[in-house]
Parts: structure tokens; C-alpha cells; sequence
């Protein structure tokens, strides 16, 4: 019964996750597509918790949804901020 | 017509990546055996470095030298950064409009605690989750808070680079000591010490700490540069 | 239905592998390119710890005497991950720096307009 649940979460934060990456994929704002990268790095770092990397998991939330995205953000505000066509 | 291209080519790659996979079930016991690495790594880590953090114990001894040339490649990035982004005549912009009030105080109230955690974490990478990579991005990022919130807050580049090549010349230094005290680069010749306490694991702390330190102000740098170099 | 029980990590590495990739080959936007960049390196970090997992195993650390190391997940694909992540970040900074460098120069991010990189 457990162990169902537990699966079904990983399926359902699969499918959040992708979900974030088509998201990035198709915003034209570049500010909302760094945002969801920043989603998709922190369900990254959850799914290394669940697979029992803990280390990786520190790693990847501090990095991936922190300093990243205020690389990000930074450069962005340094360049345009819409993706014209 | 690109993107239909770029669909072909990568129906091609996940069946590729597909047909690999399903050699390696998931959750099998690969390491089952036990002449594999990762087998000898749990089982003998403990004893012969001393850390309660295996994956801390491959980072810093077993791989170590891995480790070394990684933090090079991380120097190299903050340099190439640097020259990218470099111009000769520093041209001021207007100056950023300061934050409000609550803002401000927030970022340095909350700024001490941040370095706090992230010393705590790198300090006791071998004897929880976390190390020196982790600790230095978690000290960096509050620098990028103190930096953006603070209006006062200048940042020292002198400083940043005097700490990253002490704590790499410590690196490469811990590692030479073990060479010379007979045995290989980076071998662990201090004291382990008793297991699961603070003061443990021979050189692996102190390596730890270098490292910190170094991807601490290196990240800080980087942000740094990238904030005030380009226009 | 037990396939996606039992592949779930892997679907979610390949399927982020994949669309990282069609960013990166079909998208004109410079950032958009390296967030897709990003996207295919988050991926492969979940796969190859995914492809490290042992059914029933726990975290790489002795933090308790009772503890058994017939019964710990793979630390070797955990260290790998931890530098490459580690890696990564710099590697991102460096190209978004030569982006704020070409933006400079061209007065834009898209593929197609700057000459150098077309293809």
C-alpha cells in the first residue's frame, strides 16, 4: 500500500517535472522560463532525496535552483528580456 | 523544417538511450560482488579514511586527485569569466536604486546566519550530508544576498582572491604532505581519530574546509564580476 | 502500469535528456539555449543516480553503529554527480557571460541575426 503511493508520487512529480521543462520550453518571457528551470532543478534535488543521494540532493538545491537562477536573472537583466522572433 | 530535424534526431537518441536502459533494471543490486567499486568503497571506507560520509571519503581520498582538477576547472571558468567580461576603463551607470527598508535589514540580519550554515556544513562533511562544495555555494549565495540587498556592501576582490589561492595552495599542499610522509598524493597519514566525531578522518576535514573556502570565493567572484563588469 | 512503477526516474531523466536537447537544436533565443543546456545536464545527473540506486538501500553514511554496507545505495555515481553539478554552474556562467558579450556586439541574442553562428 505504501510502496503504491510512494510510486504514484514519483509519477505524479515526474510529470510536474517535464511538465516544468516544456514550460521553460515554450514562454517567451525569458524571466518566466528561467523560473521554471529553477522548479524543475528543485524537483531534481527532491527526486535525489527520494533515490537516497542526500549529498547530491544539498548540491543541487542550493545550486540548481539558487545560484543558477541568479546567473540567470543577472544576465538577463543585462540583455533582453523577451525572445522576439 | 528544423524542428522536424531536430524531432527525427532525437526519436533516434532516446531509442538509443531506451535500448541501453533496458540492459540496467532499476534498483538491481549491480554491486552485488565483490571485486566491484563501489562494494569496496562501503566496506572498507570506514576503516581506512576514517569518514562516516562514504561518498565524502570517494570525493576527497579515492578520487581525490579528481577532485583537484575539478576545482581547477572551476578557477578556469571564474578566469576565462573575468576576461570575457573585462574592460579597461571602468564607465560608472547610474547607481541602482536601494532597496526598501525591510529589505535591507532582512538581508544583513539574515546574512551572518547563512555564512553560519554554510561553515557548519562543510565543517562536518564527513560526518553528514553536505561538504565543501555544498557549505562554499551555500557561503557564496549569502554574499550574493548581502550583495544585492546591502546598499553599503561593497565586495573586496582582493580579499576573495587572496582566500581561493591560499585554500587551493592548502589543497595541493595536504596532498604533497602525503606524499612525503611515504605513500601517495593525498594519502590520509593523520590520525583518524574516533569514528563518527568531529575531529576525525585524518586530512579529510581540512581538505574539505580548503575546498569551501576556494568554491566559496570563487562563486562569489563570479557573481561579482558578472554583476559589475558587464554594462 | 508495473513499467511506469518501475521506470519512473528513468523517464524522467531520458524525458528531460530529450527536450533539453530539442531546445538546444531548435530554439533561435541564445538563453533560451542554455537553459536547455541546463536542462540536458540536470538529466543526465538524475540517470546516472538513478542507474546507482539499490532496491531497499540507504544513504552512503554510517551516521548510526547498526549500519550495514550490504545495505547502502552506490556511492560512485553519487561523487561523480556532486562535481559535475558542481562544474556545471561554472560552465553556465561562462556562457551566459560570452551571451552578455555577443548581446554587446550584435545588439541581439537571436541565432539566426548573428552571423558567426549561423548554421
Amino acid at each position: 500500500m505504501l510502496a503504491t503511493v510512494q510510486n504514484c508520487m514519483v509519477i505524479a512529480l515526474t510529470v510536474l517535472m517535464l511538465a516544468g521543462a516544456v514550460c521553460a520550453c515554450i514562454f517567451k518571457d525569458l524571466i518566466s522560463a528561467v523560473i521554471a528551470t529553477a522548479f524543475v532543478s528543485l524537483l531534481a534535488a527532491l527526486f535525489f532525496f527520494l533515490l537516497h543521494a542526500p549529498d547530491v540532493a544539498m548540491a543541487e538545491a542550493s545550486i540548481g535552483a539558487a545560484l543558477t537562477t541568479a546567473i540567470f536573472v543577472i544576465a538577463i537583466k543585462k540583455t533582453a528580456r523577451s525572445e522576439e522572433e | 523544417m528544423r524542428s522536424l530535424i531536430a524531432v527525427i534526431l532525437l526519436a533516434v537518441i532516446g531509442l538509443g538511450l531506451a535500448l541501453c536502459l533496458s540492459d540496467m533494471p532499476f534498483g538491481a543490486n549491480h554491486i552485488a560482488t565483490a571485486e566491484k567499486a563501489g562494494r569496496h568503497y562501503l566496506e572498507k571506507a570506514p576503516q581506512e579514511t576514517g569518514s562516516a560520509n562514504v561518498v565524502t571519503a570517494v570525493v576527497v581520498t579515492y578520487r581525490g586527485f579528481d577532485t583537484l582538477g575539478e576545482v581547477t576547472v572551476l578557477f578556469i571558468a571564474a578566469i576565462g569569466l573575468g576576461m570575457v567580461l573585462y574592460r579597461r576603463k571602468k564607465q560608472e551607470g547610474k547607481p541602482p536604486q536601494p532597496a526598501s527598508f525591510v529589505l535591507q535589514t532582512g538581508c544583513c540580519f539574515l546574512f551572518p546566519l547563512i555564512l553560519i550554515l554554510g561553515v557548519y556544513i562543510f565543517l562536518h562533511g564527513h560526518l553528514t550530508p553536505g561538504g565543501g562544495f555544498q557549505g562554499g555555494v551555500i557561503v557564496a549565495s549569502g554574499f550574493l544576498l548581502a550583495y544585492i540587498g546591502c546598499a553599503d556592501m561593497k565586495i573586496r576582490h582582493r580579499w576573495f582572491e587572496a582566500t581561493e589561492s591560499l585554500a587551493g595552495s592548502a589543497f595541493v599542499i595536504a596532498g604533497m604532505a602525503g606524499l612525503a610522509a611515504g605513500g601517495s598524493f593525498l594519502m590520509n597519514f593523520m590520525p583518524k581519530g574516533n569514528f563518527n566525531t568531529l575531529f576525525s578522518a585524518g586530512i579529510i576535514p581540512i581538505i574539505y574546509i580548503a575546498i569551501g573556502l576556494k568554491v566559496g570565493a570563487e562563486l562569489t567572484g563570479l557573481i561579482a564580476n558578472l554583476l559589475e563588469r558587464a554594462e | 502500469m508495473s513499467f511506469l512503477f518501475e521506470n519512473s526516474y528513468y523517464i524522467a531523466a531520458v524525458g528531460l535528456i530529450l527536450i533539453g536537447l530539442y531546445i538546444m537544436a531548435a530554439k533561435k533565443n541564445l538563453i533560451k539555449v542554455i537553459i536547455g543546456l541546463s536542462f540536458f545536464e540536470t538529466g543526465i545527473n538524475v540517470l546516472l543516480i538513478a542507474a546507482g540506486y539499490i532496491r531497499g538501500g540507504s544513504a552512503p553514511i554510517f551516521s548510526h553503529p547498526d549500519m550495514q554496507a550490504g545495505k547502502m545505495v552506490d556511492p560512485t555515481p553519487q561523487a561523480l554527480v556532486l562535481t559535475a553539478i558542481v562544474i556545471g554552474v561554472a560552465v553556465l556562467a561562462l556562457a551566459l557571460s560570452l551571451a552578455v558579450r555577443l548581446y554587446e556586439h550584435h545588439g541581439t541574442l537571436n541565432l539566426r541575426k548573428i552571423r558567426e553562428l549561423k548554421w
